[in-house]
């Protein structure tokens, strides 16, 4: 994004506008419990409409995060704004925002009706549009059957939906999910996934979503906010997040990545040469970094951008050769774990695209490895 | 037994179906039960339908066996239960007894309820102490502490001293031997049975239950009321029965504290056994108590069972 851009631009991304108002703001917000520092000063706009996940392992203070949102916690400080308000003294039951906890939290001793309308009541709506409003929200979450039902009797499923209904039937500005899905079997996950992703265009509210699951993440997020000890380290859509991963942490933690080392020989703007024993060459990527030259640097590689063969291929750089020490077939994919001749490993997957593609390689089959030159990213943090 | 184990399967099953070891799980408090229980209670009834006689023990048999005419009858007085209605002294007393009983039920739930719920949200390090000061009065003579009451709420006592200090009163007031000093000896006494089931329904509690109520747009006294008294009925319904049923008998307080107008069956029941040696009318008023207790404990169990399904 530059200054320079017209201010209005309405084909970006609304996280690019340079005129857009954020719709929640953090700024500069800490939080402490006693000598532990949760959140360290964190400084994050999220806009209107957007589908925000802050994806972190447990302890990151994603959820410390969250619930400073829901005004469970105190901010020890820094400011939070929703729609420019400051928030710092509102109650969570005065906040324009409403929230699915990880576990739930559905009463057991109300029906599902009554549990959706538990957020109506309190604000005093009519009985007759509460019931309105009720049996439209289960349908929305094709519950309207199991209304008069107790949450026990219902399954993980259901009661994941019930939760969601409860907290969208305020029509909140605002919804935040902890670990939305994270109490669901895998298939059920996918599924959900993209309904929660229909119900939020649908509705456009601005959902926050916590998770530690990276796949989750990239499947629901416009963008992401990757969390490590207390701290956003990186934050932009999805595939800015797995391609061009600001750091070591990033690089590994979203998706599975080879972490190499080298040692920067030429940085020209157009393009970096980096001498890596590991692969016994050198790697050629196209593109400048900010660095200095005999900078140590470590290297990242996806495996299902390598490319393996049994024959040595035309190019000289970007390419390093070894032993098939483990195969993994999965169907659609084969994972290979390549013993390269400096006795580095490389993980490689290849998509079967044609059939009996998986048998192509046996173990201590002798194979070369090659990337194209925007493939490797080149990490100094 | 000498039933082949290797026969298989039947075999295996009928043995499980005899299985010693449960029948003796459920035997002994079962035999407990009829032993304590229900026999004294049989007793009880049975000397309730008897006349008072003036031998040991005070008072007739049932069954008269005349062996010359081989002639058993068995005679059922009656008398004692139509007393017992037509005498205003035994239906005052029983409702007097309810009333007491009640309001002292009423108080230790609102005493017992705060700190329950302080004890429930405590860590639990601390959690372990509390209740063990909440249980730590067990420990004394429980006469000793009525006894301690008496001497505590007396003319000149320290709660008068106090009283007249702070400028609430310029007198000593009569604290002991009215009805008030019965309700504070009733709920001292047995507010731990109020507090413990309380404590454990309370406790088991999951906390995100208010957050999310509050993050729905309840204030923290709706949330109390439409989350934390349901989710804990269980409790308040133990924690009350345990302090109303043993209230509604109770003896020694009244006796100590109450004033002479404190009527209670506990009371009565005493009188009549010791002072009027009438064991059969005694037993009669201790049968109507029994039912006058069970029926209601019955209907609230039907109903917590109900709330349960």
């Amino acid at each position: 994004m530059s200054a320079s851009k017209p201010a209005s631009t309405p084909d970006l991304p609304i996280w690019k506008q340079a005129d857009a108002k954020p719709f929640v703001q953090f700024e500069a917000v800490t939080k402490q419990f006693g000598d532990f520092t949760a959140v360290n000063r964190i400084s994050l706009d999220i806009y209107r409409g957007e589908l925000f996940c802050l994806l972190g392992g447990s302890g990151s203070g994603k959820s410390t995060l969250l619930r400073m949102l829901a005004g469970f916690e105190g901010v020890t400080s820094g400011r939070i704004l929703i729609d420019g308000v400051d928030m710092s003294g509102v109650p969570p039951w005065e906040r324009p925002v409403n929230m699915m906890f990880q576990s739930y939290a559905l009463f057991p001793h109300l029906t599902v009706e009554n549990n959706v309308a538990f957020g109506l009541r309190r604000e005093g709506v009519p009985d007759a549009e509460v019931r309105a409003r009720v049996a439209q929200m289960l349908d929305m979450v094709q519950l309207g059957h199991l209304g008069k039902r107790k949450p026990s009797q219902l399954s993980g499923g259901q009661r994941q939906r019930v939760a969601l209904a409860r907290a969208l039937v305020k029509r909140p500005k605002l919804l935040l999910l902890d670990e939305p899905l994270g109490a669901l079997d895998k298939k059920l996950r996918e599924e959900t996934q993209f309904e929660l992703i229909n119900i939020q265009e649908e509705l456009g509210v601005t959902f926050i979503v916590v998770t530690h699951d990276q796949e989750e993440a990239m499947t629901l997020a416009t963008r992401i906010g990757v969390m490590n000890h207390g701290e956003i380290v990186q934050i932009g859509e999805p595939h800015e997040i797995y391609e061009y991963p600001n750091s070591r942490f990033v690089a590994q933690f979203i998706g599975s990545v080879n972490m190499l080392e080298g040692t920067i020989v030429e940085d020209e703007p157009a393009h970096v040469r980096v001498a890596c024993p590991d692969i016994g060459g050198s790697m050629y990527v196209a593109h400048g970094i900010n660095c200095a030259p005999d900078q140590e640097v470590h290297i990242a590689l996806r495996p299902e951008k390598i490319m393996i063969s049994a024959e040595p291929p035309a190019q000289s750089e970007n390419v390093c050769s070894g032993i098939i020490a483990d195969i993994a077939y999965m169907g659609g994919l084969s994972v290979f774990r390549v013993r390269l001749d400096s006795g580095k490993e490389l993980r490689v997957t290849q998509p079967n695209i044609e059939r009996d593609m998986g048998a192509r390689f046996t173990w201590n089959d002798r194979v070369y490895l090659y990337w194209g030159v925007t493939t490797a990213v080149i990490l100094t943090a | 037994m000498t039933v082949p184990v290797s026969a298989g399967g039947p075999v295996r099953r009928l043995l499980s179906k005899l299985n010693p070891g449960r029948h003796l799980v459920r035997g002994i408090p079962l035999g407990w039960l009829i032993l304590f229980f229900l026999v004294p209670f049989l007793v009880v009834l049975k000397i309730s339908f008897a006349e008072t006689a003036i031998a040991i023990p005070p008072y007739t048999s049932l069954l008269e066996w005349d062996a010359d005419e081989a002639y058993l009858t068995l005679q059922l007085n009656l008398g004692n239960f139509l007393y017992l209605l037509e005498d205003s002294l035994y239906i005052d007393a029983y409702l007097s007894s309810i009333r007491i009983a009640g309001i002292s039920t009423i108080l230790a739930l609102l005493v017992g309820f705060p700190m329950a719920y302080v004890i429930a949200r405590a860590r639990a390090s601390t959690r372990t102490l509390l209740l063990a000061l909440v249980i730590l009065p067990f420990w004394t003579s429980f006469l000793l502490r009525v006894y301690s009451w008496m001497a505590l709420l007396k003319q000149n006592g320290p709660v008068n001293d106090l009283l007249m200090l702070f400028g609430f009163i310029d007198a000593p007031i009569q604290l002991l031997q009215t009805d008030f000093a019965v309700f504070v000896g009733i709920v001292y006494t047995y507010l731990p049975f109020m507090i413990l089931p309380l404590y454990s329904t309370l406790e088991k509690m999951d906390m995100t239950l208010l957050e999310a109520a509050s993050d729905l747009g309840a204030k923290p006294w709706q949330s109390f009321f439409l989350i934390t008294v349901p989710l804990a009925m269980p409790g308040i319904i133990a924690g009350c029965m345990l302090v109303f049923i043993p209230a509604v008998g109770e003896y020694v307080i009244p006796a100590l504290l109450g004033g002479s107008d404190t009527l209670m069956i506990g009371r009565v029941l005493w009188d009549e056994f010791t002072l009027n040696r009438d064991w059969p009318m005694a037993s009669a008023v201790a049968i109507v108590m029994l039912l006058f207790l069970v029926l209601p404990i019955m209907f609230l169990r039907n109903r917590s069972d109900r709330l349960e399904d």
